[in-house]
C-alpha cells in the first residue's frame, strides 16, 4: 500500500486534467464571490471557464503525443490508466462543455440564474467524466460517477423558479440515486469475486470462474441496470424526457451528450476488462435492450410537440444504436461507438443551440409549433438546423451517417442480421419525426406573433461551427476516422 | 478538361444552386435568368462527353478516380457506360426542361426553389455516373432531400402527405440496401484482404458466395430499386408524389427519379449477384411482379378521374414493362428494357408538362372539368396527341420501338409473359385514348374552358425537344441500340456466360456490333 501513500511527478500528469478542473471550478466560485458578482458581468465566469477548458484541452495533447509515441502511461498505482481511449472520451467532454459554456452565457442570462456556481459545476461534473473515462479500478470509477452525477442533479434544477426544472431535478435524484445504488451493489460483487478493485485482476477473476456462473451474472445484471440507467436505455429511460424538458437547454445538450458518453466509457471498460470473458453472457442481454431501446425510442418520439422531449427520445434511440457497437464488440463496433458519439456532440450541440435561443417574448419557446415559418425568419440557421436533423437521422453525407455506418458494418460482421434489418428501418422510422422537424421550420406557415431567435454571439459560434464540423465530419471523414478508430483500440487491446 | 468531364457535369448545378443562394432573395428575374442558365450550361458541358465516349466499348469511360475515405475503401470512382451515357443525357435534357418550365408556375419562394432543383439535378447526375458503390449510396440517399422540398412546399393540397411518404418509402427501401452493401464489403474482405467499396473490386466477390446469400442480397438490393421504379406493390408513394407535386417536381419523378430504379438494377443488383438474379424463383416471381403492375397499373387508370394521377398510374404500368425486360435476363430484353426507360424519361415528362399547361390556367386537375379543349387550343392538341400517341407505343414512335424489343425479349422466355405484356399494351391505349376523348374532343361543356389559351412560346419550346426526341428514336432507334448494345453484352455474359454461345450472337436489334466482334474472334482464332 506504499504507492498509495506517494505522489509522484507521474500521477501529478495522469491526474491534470481532473485537477484542472477541479482548481478552475473552485476558482470561479471565489471569483464570483469577491469580483464577478460585484460588478455584475456574469460571462466573466464564462470566459474563466473557458480558459479552464482551454488549460485541460492542452494537457490532452500532451497525453496524446505521450500514449502515441510511448503507449499507454498509469498512475496511482494503476487505478488510473491514460490510454488513448481516454483520451479520446475526454476530448469529447472538453468540446461539449466548452460548447455547453458558449451556449449558457445568454440562456442562463434569459432566465434570470447567471451564477458562477452553474460554470463549476459544469467543471466539476466534467472531472468526474474525465476519471470515468480513465478510470480501471472499481474505487476510482464509483467515485468519478458520483460526482458527475450529483453534479448534473444541481444543474437539471438550477431554473429555481421553474417548476419542470424542480420536478426534473428531484426526478433524476432519485432514479439516479437508486441506479447508483445498484450500481455500486454490483461493484461489490466484482470486488467478491477479484478480492481486488482493480478491473484488470477482476477480469482475470471472472475468466478463472465457470461459465454461467451466479456470481457473475448478479454483478452483471446489477452493474448494467445502473448503466442502463445511466445512459437512458429502455425499460429505464423514464428520467429522460422530464429530465430534459426541464433542465436549462445547455444543460440537456450537456447531460445528452457528456454524460452519455462518459456512461458508455464507463460501459466498454467494465464490459470489455471486467466483464470480458463473460461475453456470451452479456451479447445477448445488451442486444435484447439495444433493439427495445431504439424500437420504444423512435416510436415514442413520433408523437412528441415538445422540441427538447422529441429529442430526448430520439437520444434514447441512439443510445440504442450505440449500445449495437458494444454488442458487436469488435473493431467496427467501437471504431462505431466513437465515431457516433463524435458526430452527436455536433450535431445535438447544434439542434439545442437553436433550440436555446428560440425565444417568444423573451419566454423559451420549446415547442414544434414554434419552430413553424422559421425559414422566413433566419434561413441561415434554418438551412443548419436542416443539416442537423439530416444528420442524427443518418443521411449521408453528414457525420451522423457515418456512426451508423460502423455500427451496421460492426453487427453484420457478427452475424446478427435480424438485429440489423431492424435497427436499419428504424432509420426510416426516425427519418419520420426528424422530417417534422424540418417541416415545421421549412413547410409550416408562421403563427400571428411568431417565435424569433435570439441569438448572441456564443449561439452563433456554437450554430455555425457545429453545422460546419458536421458537414466536414461528412464529407472528408478520414481524420476523425483515423482518431476514432486508434482512440479505442487501447479498449480491445 | 477532357479527363475530369464527368465531375464537371455533376458540379455544374451544384454550382448554379450557390449562384442562386448568393441572389438576392427578392430578384425573382435574375433568380430565374441564372438558374435557366446553369441549367443550359449543364446542357452544354455534357459535348465533350458524347464526343470522348467511345460507343463499341462496354468498359467504364471517362474514369476518375481519387482516394477519398481510404480508411474504408470508398472512393471518388466515376465512370460510365452505355446505360449511365444515356440516362445523364436524358437527365440534362429534362432536368434542364422542368427548370424551363417553372419560370411562370413557380411564383413563391423562387430562390429556394431554384436552389434545390438544381441540388436535385447534381444528385441525379452523380447517381448515374458513380462506381463506388458507397459513393453511389451517398448520392442516392441525398437527392431525396431536395425532393421532399420540392413536393412539400410547391406541392399541391395533400403535398405533406405525398412528400414524407415519398421520402420514408425510399429510405426504407435504401437502407436494406445499406445492409447488402455492407454484407458484400466484408465478403469481400474476407476474401481479398482489403476493403473497398470499388464496384469492380466488389463484382469479384460473386464467385466466392453460395446462391442463397446472393439470392437475399439480390433482394436487398432489389427492394430499394423496386421502391424506385416502383414495381408493384411497391408502388404506393408513386401516385401522392407524381400527383402532389408541382408540374417541374413530377416531370423528374416521372422522367428521371424512376430511371434510378432501373439503373441500379443494371448497374448494381444484377452484375453483384448474378445468381441471385438468374435464380429461378426470383425471375418467376419478378416477371409476376411488372406484369402485375402493368395489368394493376393500366386498370387503375382507366379508372382515374384526376388527369395527373392517371399519368401517374400509366407510369406504374409503364416501367412494368421496363422491368419485365430486364428480368427476361436477356439482350433484347435488357436493352429494351433500358430503351424504354429512356422513352418513358421522354414520353411522361410530356404528358406532365400537357397537364401542367392547362392546370396554370385552370387549377384543376379534374377530367370533368375539361372537354373540347381541342376547339381553343389546336397547337397544344397537336402536341398532346403525339405524347400521348407515343406513350401508348404507337409505330414511328419512340414507345413502339421499347415495347416492340421488350416484347421480344419476354417472349424467348415465355410466351405467356409476352401475352400478358400485350394485354398492357391494349389496356393502355384505351385509358389514354379515352383520356384524350374526355378532355379534348366534344363541345366545350365548362364555360371557364372558353378562355384558355393556347401554349405559348415557351410552353412550346418546353415540350418540343422531348417532341422531337420521340419521334427521332421513334423513326430511327439505331444510334440508342448500338449504346446500348456493349454493356448489355457484357451484363447478360456475367448473369450466364454461356448464353451467346448457347443461343448464338445476338440478333438485330441488338447485335450488329456484337456480330461483327464474333467474326473477329473467329478470324483471329483461325490464324
Amino acid at each position: 500500500m506504499m504507492d498509495a501513500l506517494t505522489f509522484t511527478a507521474n500521477d501529478f500528469h495522469v491526474l491534470k486534467p481532473a485537477i484542472l478542473l477541479c482548481l478552475f471550478g473552485c476558482g470561479i466560485l471565489l471569483l464570483d464571490a469577491f469580483f464577478v458578482r460585484r460588478i455584475g458581468k456574469g460571462w466573466y465566469n464564462a470566459v474563466t471557464a473557458l480558459m479552464g477548458e482551454t488549460a485541460v484541452a492542452v494537457v490532452l495533447w500532451q497525453h496524446w503525443t505521450d500514449v502515441s509515441s510511448g503507449g499507454e502511461f498509469s498512475g496511482l498505482g494503476g487505478s488510473v490508466v491514460v490510454d488513448g481511449f481516454g483520451v479520446f472520451f475526454n476530448g469529447i467532454f472538453v468540446l461539449s462543455a466548452a460548447l455547453a459554456i458558449i451556449l449558457s452565457a445568454r440562456y442562463m442570462e434569459a432566465e434570470g440564474e447567471h451564477r458562477g456556481e452553474y460554470y463549476s459545476l459544469l467543471l466539476f461534473a466534467q472531472a468526474g467524466m474525465s476519471l470515468l473515462a480513465t478510470g480501471a479500478d472499481l474505487v476510482v470509477l464509483f467515485v468519478a460517477l458520483e460526482t458527475m452525477a450529483i453534479s448534473f442533479y444541481v444543474l437539471v434544477g438550477f431554473l429555481r423558479s421553474s417548476k419542470r426544472s424542480n420536478e426534473a431535478a428531484m426526478k433524476y435524484l432519485i432514479l439516479g440515486a437508486f441506479s447508483s445504488g445498484l450500481l455500486a451493489y454490483g461493484l461489490s460483487v466484482l470486488y467478491g469475486i477479484g478480492g481486488s478493485t482493480k478491473l484488470d485482476a477482476i477480469g482475470e477473476a471472472v475468466a478463472a470462474r465457470p461459465p454461467g456462473d451466479w456470481a457473475t451474472i448478479l454483478a452483471l445484471i446489477t452493474v448494467s441496470v445502473g448503466l442502463f440507467f445511466k445512459i437512458a436505455a429502455v425499460p429505464f429511460h423514464m428520467w429522460a424526457p422530464d429530465v430534459y424538458e426541464g433542465a436549462p437547454t445547455p444543460v440537456t445538450a450537456y447531460v445528452s451528450v457528456a454524460s452519455k458518453a462518459a456512461s458508455f466509457a464507463l460501459m466498454i471498460r467494465l464490459f470489455l476488462s471486467a466483464f470480458g470473458s463473460a461475453a456470451d453472457t452479456w451479447m445477448p442481454l445488451l442486444a435484447g435492450i439495444a433493439l427495445v431501446t431504439m424500437t420504444i425510442g423512435n416510436l415514442a418520439a413520433v408523437t412528441q410537440s415538445n422540441l427538447k422531449r422529441l429529442l430526448a427520445y430520439s437520444s434514447v434511440a441512439h443510445s440504442g444504436y450505440i449500445l449495437l457497437g458494444l454488442v458487436a464488440a469488435n473493431e467496427a463496433g467501437l471504431q462505431g461507438v466513437a465515431v457516433y458519439i463524435l458526430a452527436y456532440v455536433f450535431m445535438t450541440f447544434g439542434a439545442f443551440a437553436l433550440i436555446a435561443a428560440l425565444r417568444r417574448d423573451g419566454e423559451a419557446a420549446e415547442e414544434m409549433d414554434d419552430l413553424n415559418g422559421l425559414v422566413e425568419r433566419a434561413p441561415g440557421y434554418t438551412i443548419l438546423m436542416a443539416i442537423f436533423m439530416l444528420s442524427l437521422a443518418g443521411i449521408p453525407p453528414l457525420a451522423g451517417f457515418y456512426g451508423k455506418y460502423f455500427i451496421f458494418l460492426a453487427i453484420l460482421q457478427q452475424g446478427y442480421y435480424v438485429l440489423a434489418v431492424f435497427a436499419a428501418l428504424y432509420v426510416a422510422v426516425a427519418a419520420y419525426y426528424y422530417f417534422r422537424v424540418i417541416r415545421a421550420c421549412w413547410i409550416a406557415r408562421s403563427a400571428d406573433k411568431p417565435a424569433t431567435l435570439d441569438t448572441g454571439l456564443g449561439a452563433r459560434v456554437v450554430l455555425v461551427g457545429s453545422g460546419v464540423l458536421t458537414v466536414v465530419i461528412g464529407l472528408m471523414p478520414q481524420r476523425f476516422l483515423d482518431v476514432a478508430g486508434e482512440s479505442v483500440l487501447a479498449a480491445l487491446r | 478538361m477532357s479527363e475530369h468531364i464527368l465531375s464537371i457535369i455533376w458540379l455544374t448545378p451544384l454550382a448554379g444552386m450557390l449562384a442562386v443562394m448568393c441572389l438576392p432573395k427578392d430578384n425573382k428575374g435574375l433568380i430565374r435568368w441564372v438558374a435557366n442558365g446553369f441549367a443550359v450550361l449543364g446542357l452544354l458541358v455534357t459535348v465533350p462527353m458524347i464526343q470522348s465516349f467511345d460507343r463499341s466499348n462496354g468498359d467504364f469511360q471517362l474514369v476518375e478516380r481519387a482516394d477519398w475515405i481510404p480508411a474504408i475503401g470508398a472512393q471518388y470512382h466515376l465512370g460510365i457506360d452505355g446505360f449511365g451515357f444515356l440516362m445523364i443525357l436524358l437527365t440534362v435534357v429534362v432536368g434542364w426542361l422542368s427548370i424551363l418550365c417553372s419560370w411562370s408556375s413557380i411564383q413563391e419562394r423562387v430562390k429556394e426553389y431554384y436552389a434545390f432543383f438544381l441540388f436535385l439535378q447534381a444528385g441525379m447526375l452523380g447517381v448515374f455516373m458513380v462506381v463506388d458503390v458507397f459513393l453511389f449510396y451517398v448520392f442516392w440517399e441525398i437527392m431525396l432531400v431536395p425532393m421532399y422540398f420540392i413536393i412539400g412546399i410547391w406541392g399541391g393540397k395533400r403535398r405533406l402527405y405525398a412528400a414524407i411518404k415519398f421520402f420514408l418509402y425510399t429510405l426504407a427501401g435504401s437502407v436494406l440496401m445499406l445492409l447488402a452493401m455492407l454484407v458484400v464489403y466484408f465478403q469481400h474482405y474476407e476474401q481479398f484482404g482489403f476493403y473497398s467499396f470499388a464496384l469492380e473490386d466488389l463484382l469479384r466477390v460473386a464467385a466466392y458466395m453460395d446462391p442463397g446469400t446472393q439470392m437475399l442480397l439480390f433482394w436487398g438490393f432489389f427492394i430499394a430499386f423496386a421502391v424506385k421504379v416502383p414495381m408493384f406493390p411497391f408502388h404506393t408513394w408513386l401516385p401522392d408524389a407524381h400527383t402532389e407535386a408541382p408540374t417541374a417536381g413530377s416531370v423528374i419523378l416521372a422522367g428521371i427519379l424512376l430511371k434510378m430504379g432501373l439503373y441500379g438494377l443494371v448497374r448494381f443488383a444484377m452484375p453483384l449477384f448474378p445468381k441471385g438474379a438468374t435464380d429461378d424463383w426470383t425471375v418467376q416471381l419478378i416477371a409476376a411482379l411488372s406484369i402485375i403492375g402493368i395489368i394493376y397499373g393500366a386498370l387503375v387508370s382507366l379508372m382515374q378521374k384526376d388527369w395527373k394521377r392517371l399519368v401517374a398510374y400509366s407510369s406504374v404500368s409503364h416501367l412494368g414493362f421496363c422491368t419485365l425486360g430486364l428480368i427476361a435476363l436477356n439482350p433484347n430484353g435488357i436493352a429494351g428494357g433500358m430503351l424504354q426507360g429512356i422513352n418513358h424519361g421522354l414520353s411522361t415528362p410530356l404528358l406532365f408538362l400537357a397537364v401542367g399547361v392547362v392546370y396554370d390556367q385552370r387549377h384543376t386537375r379534374k377530367i370533368a372539368d375539361y372537354g373540347g379543349l381541342a376547339n381553343r387550343m389546336p397547337v397544344y392538341t397537336v402536341l398532346f396527341a403525339i405524347s400521348l400517341f407515343a406513350s401508348m407505343g404507337m409505330p414511328g414512335l419512340n414507345g413502339f420501338i421499347g415495347e416492340f424489343t421488350i416484347l421480344r425479349g419476354a417472349f424467348e422466355v415465355s410466351a405467356w409473359w409476352a401475352g400478358f405484356a400485350v394485354l398492357g399494351i391494349v389496356l393502355g391505349a384505351a385509358y389514354l385514348l379515352w383520356l384524350f376523348q374526355r378532355v379534348m374532343l366534344g363541345p366545350i361543356t365548362h364555360p371557364e374552358n372558353e378562355r384558355v389559351k393556347d401554349v405559348n412560346l415557351r410552353e412550346f419550346v418546353v415540350m418540343a425537344p422531348l417532341i422531337a426526341g420521340c419521334i427521332w428514336i421513334g423513326l430511327y432507334p439505331k444510334p440508342c441500340f448500338e449504346i446500348l448494345e456493349p454493356p448489355t453484352v457484357k451484363l447478360v455474359e456475367r448473369l450466364d456466360p454461356d448464353y451467346f454461345s448457347r443461343v448464338g450472337a445476338p440478333q438485330p436489334p441488338v447485335g450488329d456490333v456484337r456480330a461483327e466482334l464474333l467474326e473477329q474472334e473467329g478470324a483471329e482464332a483461325s490464324e
